[in-house]
């Protein structure tokens, strides 16, 4: 029960804000957002470290096509649960004077479609029946669309059209697979969706890897992954920080969740198959995400950017299968998200203080507001994984993992840590140091609020660098079991 | 010669049919003799009641219906083998009805043109002459689009019904004649109007003509027009297969025809543009259900034997339709042209259904059928469909409707209500979760996939991709534009529109999250009677 209300909560929460008066509806959806952060909370306390899937509650929904309302957490998703219901009060309360300046329904809607949001993503992460998760994985878009198109600068109107476009696109050829899953297990018996059912079925391995290159297109799109991550610096331009952080921290988690619960977990053998064509991709998204970071002038565009390259890095731990890669991989979609959503809110404060986003034409920042400064290094040198905070741990865990894979891998995967120290350093020596900018007005540094939000972003990071014990405690029975799975034990490499 | 045996009619079984019919005929006397300030409250009870009646007559038999012979069907073969009351029958008959109280509320709807319907006033008036400015003047409007469209539905109910060739020919006519004269009947933009009538009734009579040479072929094949008669002759290869071949090619151009499957497609934009919105939504929606049941009952009673040869053809037929559909959809600037496009698509997607034909030992116990995911599919894109039209008889400016999809810009803010509801029925076409067409899309792709229908299934995917785009474009402009000039405004409707809106959107809506009871429906109906 404690899924479906936590799935329910903000579900209506959102409709609620959506008919409250203008004044109440952030309030009310902070509150709401707050619940279900308690719910989440309370479901992680439910949970038993040992393993399998955990919260389970299963309906029938559409019987007529052996579709299932199911749905469990085992260490993955209970992670994912509790990455969201931490991130979306943080976002909210970022967003609280920003979103009412903005024309489209102001502050009511941004706080309505971002608790819909919630609402599908937390249904995404705890579906244990593949329709069900399909459902939920595509109604996340509709939220999402109004909330780029809706909120944040010129031209944001096609750059929701153009993730639109592309997650659609990724989701019809998820949706083929999805039926093929349906007709193979139709075919054996019993046709349902169930992923506990679908797990018992034998697929000929051809079908498994025609299966595979569909959910597998989904799920690149969706993470993203070179060469279908066009849609990933568009959209970050030109949505708000906020959108951002729910897109990139917590929606694009979707992809590398789906390939470790569904690429791997249901289609072990076409997996493996595919490995070699992965591991390439995820190099050159590593290495090009960096790359193409370093080149650019708008903040908002740069910080997108490197999350390619570091969805680079989940996919590459995911596929080397080792549990010290699998490990790794989990451990980083949980840093990632603190860490990227922690980089994106400095971010949008610093814009909104000089009012441009372009690098350019900042500079001098850290005279005038050393807090904010301070923030945004640790950001940056998080995302260059310095020691002492928790991304250095899940990154050095699959550059590890790599080099155990292969020595090439291992090594071109390396060269990314010297490419990030170089985009992070550089974008703030070049916006917090130097000069400040001609005629402009010094920039005020972070106010109270504002220091409230990303205190605990930065105490996560901190925390978990030195002491991450308990995400591996939780993350450790996923990856032993979905190694298994694929019929690689916790100790032998892939042979 | 045998003797001429009088049938005898099941009175029971066919009172839905026969209530249609005899209000239709009521309304042409009720026009005949009726002071005209009271034909439009006459005609409108009239119809709305006699549809009523006949939905309520449609549950009455499908509680009543027993077994047939002992087959898997359910149901009786009334009027000598001639109609077929079976499940799809009654399933298809249901639908029909649901949509034509849709329809006449459209119809009768008088709030959003100063206190007049969308009819002219006087049809054969030439436009531009003083006797249609009198006509206007006088506030004169149409109510013979009543029983015209009352005949319309008693095609659309026969249509699917019928069991043998000539039965639906009579069904295809009867549901084609008034479709083409209402189509000629806007009030406003005539010429528009009138040249979609003339080109849809020239085209449909030649389509017409295909059928009925099909229907002569194939009696040269079987030597019987009853469809039980054509499978036993398929079954044990009897005649010529060159006459069997070329009869089911020219029955199914009539049949593609009237569906708007490429290459037959031409029609559709000109017609659902010109034509008053009413009258399109009426017959985009009811038309696509009455004839894909008759595309259904054609080729999986009388000629399923001879699948191998048709579904080849329904797999072009299908992929064409999906691909030219959505890649011309794009190019439209005209909503109406562009909900015409997409119609076209969505025929692409049922015919992706039907070709799903599976023999019953194929199936596994539990999984869905073609009929039965054809069936969703016709309801939720018969709802969607008739929704959506009446949302765009909402927008409007000085000029009548304002259907040029650049001028909905700004929609969004304009009335926030009115574009998230054609927003939703944009995404229940483009196929979104949680919508209706969702459910439609996965059930009709199941079944294909099934079939073994791959390369089908792989091009629907694609053609969906395309189609999504251009709804969400749509969205877009109505969100994210800024307004040219002064905007579309919105009109007001009465209650009429607004309940077809609303039913439309609630069973979009429903469809979407819990479409059980409708898929079971389906499955209870049944198989067709052989």
């Amino acid at each position: 029960m404690i899924l479906t209300i936590l799935i329910l909560l903000p579900l209506v929460g959102a409709v609620v804000t959506a008919f409250v008066p203008g004044a109440l509806a952030r309030v009310v959806g902070l509150g709401f957002a707050g619940a279900t952060l308690v719910a989440g909370i309370v479901a992680a306390t439910q949970y038993d470290v040992g393993g399998g899937m955990q919260l389970t509650e299963t309906h029938v929904w559409i019987e007529a096509m052996g579709v299932h309302y199911a749905l469990g957490v085992d260490g993955l998703g209970l992670l994912m649960v509790l990455l969201t219901v931490v991130l979306v009060p943080i976002v909210l309360l970022a967003g609280w004077r920003e979103s009412e300046a903005e024309g489209n329904g102001g502050a009511k809607a941004f706080f309505a479609w971002t608790l819909a949001l919630e609402a599908m993503s937390l249904a995404v992460f705890t579906a244990t029946d593949v329709l069900l998760f399909y459902v939920v994985f595509e109604a996340t878009l509709i939220p999402a669309y109004f909330l780029i198109g809706g909120f944040g600068r010129e031209g944001r109107g096609r750059a929701a059209t153009k993730f639109l476009i592309y997650q659609l696109a990724g989701g019809l050829i998820m949706l083929a697979s999805v039926i093929g899953l349906y007709v193979v297990s139709s075919n054996q018996g019993n046709p349902s969706f169930l992923l506990t059912d679908l797990a018992a079925i034998d697929i000929d391995p051809i079908t498994q890897r025609w299966l595979f290159v569909g959910f597998f297109i989904a799920f690149a799109i969706k993470a993203p992954m070179f060469p279908v991550h066009t849609w990933l610096a568009d959209t970050t331009e030109k949505a708000t920080p906020g959108t951002s952080v729910l897109l990139v921290c917590i929606l694009d988690k979707i992809g590398t969740f789906g390939m470790l619960r569904f690429c791997l977990g249901l289609l072990p053998d076409a997996s493996q198959w595919a490995t070699p064509v992965v591991v390439v991709l995820a190099l050159i998204s590593i290495i090009y995400g960096a790359l193409v970071a370093i080149g650019q002038d708008d903040v908002l565009r740069l910080i997108g950017l490197t999350s390619l390259s570091h969805f680079g890095f989940i996919v590459l731990g995911i596929f080397v299968f080792s549990p010290t890669g699998g490990t790794g991989a989990i451990l980083y979609m949980v840093n990632h998200g603190i860490a990227t959503a922690l980089m994106f809110l400095v971010a949008g404060f610093l814009i909104q203080r000089t009012g441009t986003a372009s690098i350019r034409e900042m500079g001098g920042v850290e005279k005038t507001a050393p807090v904010l400064a301070g923030f945004f290094l640790v950001a940056g040198l998080a995302a260059c994984g310095l020691p002492g905070l928790s991304p250095f741990v899940s990154e050095l865990m699959v550059i590890v993992a790599a080099f155990d894979h292969h020595w090439l891998v291992g090594s071109v995967a390396v060269l990314a840590i010297v490419l990030a120290a170089f985009y992070a350093l550089w974008m703030y020596q070049r916006t917090m140091t130097g000069p400040g900018r001609e005629g402009a007005a010094p920039v005020a540094d972070l106010d109270r609020r504002e220091v409230g939000i990303l205190a605990p972003l930065l105490l996560a990071l901190v925390l978990f660098g030195f002491y991450p014990m308990p995400l591996l405690d939780v993350i450790n029975p996923v990856v032993h079991d979905t190694l298994t799975g694929v019929g690689i034990g916790q100790e032998g490499g892939p042979q | 010669m045998t003797e001429f045996v009088k049938p005898s009619i099941d009175y029971f079984e066919l009172w839905p049919l026969l209530v249609v019919f005899g209000v239709a005929c009521l309304g042409v006397v009720v026009e005949a003799f009726a002071p005209r300030r009271l034909r439009y409250v006459a005609q409108v009870g009239l119809a709305l009641t006699g549809l009523v009646v006949a939905l309520v007559g449609v549950v009455l038999v499908a509680r009543d219906v027993t077994t047939y012979e002992d087959g898997a069907a359910r149901g009786i073969l009334a009027v000598g083998g001639t109609i077929a009351v079976d499940g799809p029958s009654l399933f298809i008959w249901g639908l029909v009805l649901a949509l034509a109280i849709g329809g006449v509320l459209l119809f009768a709807e008088r709030h959003l043109d100063g206190g007049v319907s969308a009819f002219a006033g006087q049809a054969a008036a030439v436009p531009g002459t003083d006797a249609e400015t009198a006509a206007l003047v006088a506030n004169r409007e149409h109510t013979e689009v009543y029983p015209l469209m009352m005949f319309a539905v008693f095609g659309m109910m026969l249509f699917p019904a019928a069991n043998d060739l000539l039965t639906m020919f009579v069904g295809l006519e009867v549901l084609s004649l008034p479709l083409y004269l209402l189509s000629g009947l806007a009030r406003r933009r005539r010429l528009l109007s009138q040249e979609a009538a003339l080109k849809y009734f020239l085209l449909g009579a030649f389509s017409s003509g295909f059928f009925l040479y099909g229907a002569a072929l194939l009696y040269g094949y079987a030597g019987s027009l009853d469809f039980a008669a054509i499978n036993e002759a398929v079954r044990n290869d009897v005649g010529s297969p060159a006459l069997l071949l070329i009869g089911t090619g020219l029955l199914s151009v009539g049949l593609l025809f009237k569906v708007g499957a490429v290459p037959f497609q031409a029609w559709t934009p000109d017609v659902y543009q010109g034509a008053p919105t009413p009258v399109t939504a009426f017959m985009a929606a009811g038309t696509k259900v009455a004839a894909f049941g008759a595309i259904m009952r054609l080729f999986y009673v009388a000629l399923g034997a001879d699948r191998w040869s048709w579904q080849p053809m329904l797999w072009i037929v299908a992929i064409l339709s999906m691909f030219v559909g959505a890649a011309l959809a794009i190019t439209q600037s005209d909503i109406k042209r562009l909900l015409a496009y997409s119609s076209v698509a969505h025929t692409g997607f049922i015919l992706t259904g039907v070709l799903g034909l599976q023999a019953s030992d194929q199936l596994a116990i539990g999984e869905i059928t073609s009929l039965q995911a054809v069936l969703f599919y016709l309801t939720t894109y018969g709802f969607a469909t008739i929704g959506a039209f009446a949302v765009v008889s909402l927008v409007r400016d000085a000029g009548g409707e304002t259907t040029a999809i650049d001028r909905w810009a700004g929609l969004g803010k304009e009335s926030p209500v009115v574009a998230a509801v054609f927003a939703f029925f944009l995404l229940a076409m483009a196929g979104i979760p949680l919508t209706s067409g969702f459910v439609g899309k996965l059930a009709v792709f199941s079944v294909a996939l099934a079939a073994g229908a791959w390369p089908v299934v792989v091009a629907a995917v694609i053609a969906s991709i395309i189609a999504a785009f251009l709804y969400i474009r749509v969205i877009k402009v109505m969100y994210f534009d800024e307004p040219v000039g002064d905007g579309p405004s919105v009109a007001y409707p009465s209650v009429l529109t607004a309940t077809t809106i609303a039913v439309g959107a609630a069973v979009t809506l429903v469809l979407g999250i819990v479409p059980g009871p409708v898929l079971d429906l389906a499955a209870v109906a049944g198989e067709f009677i052989r």
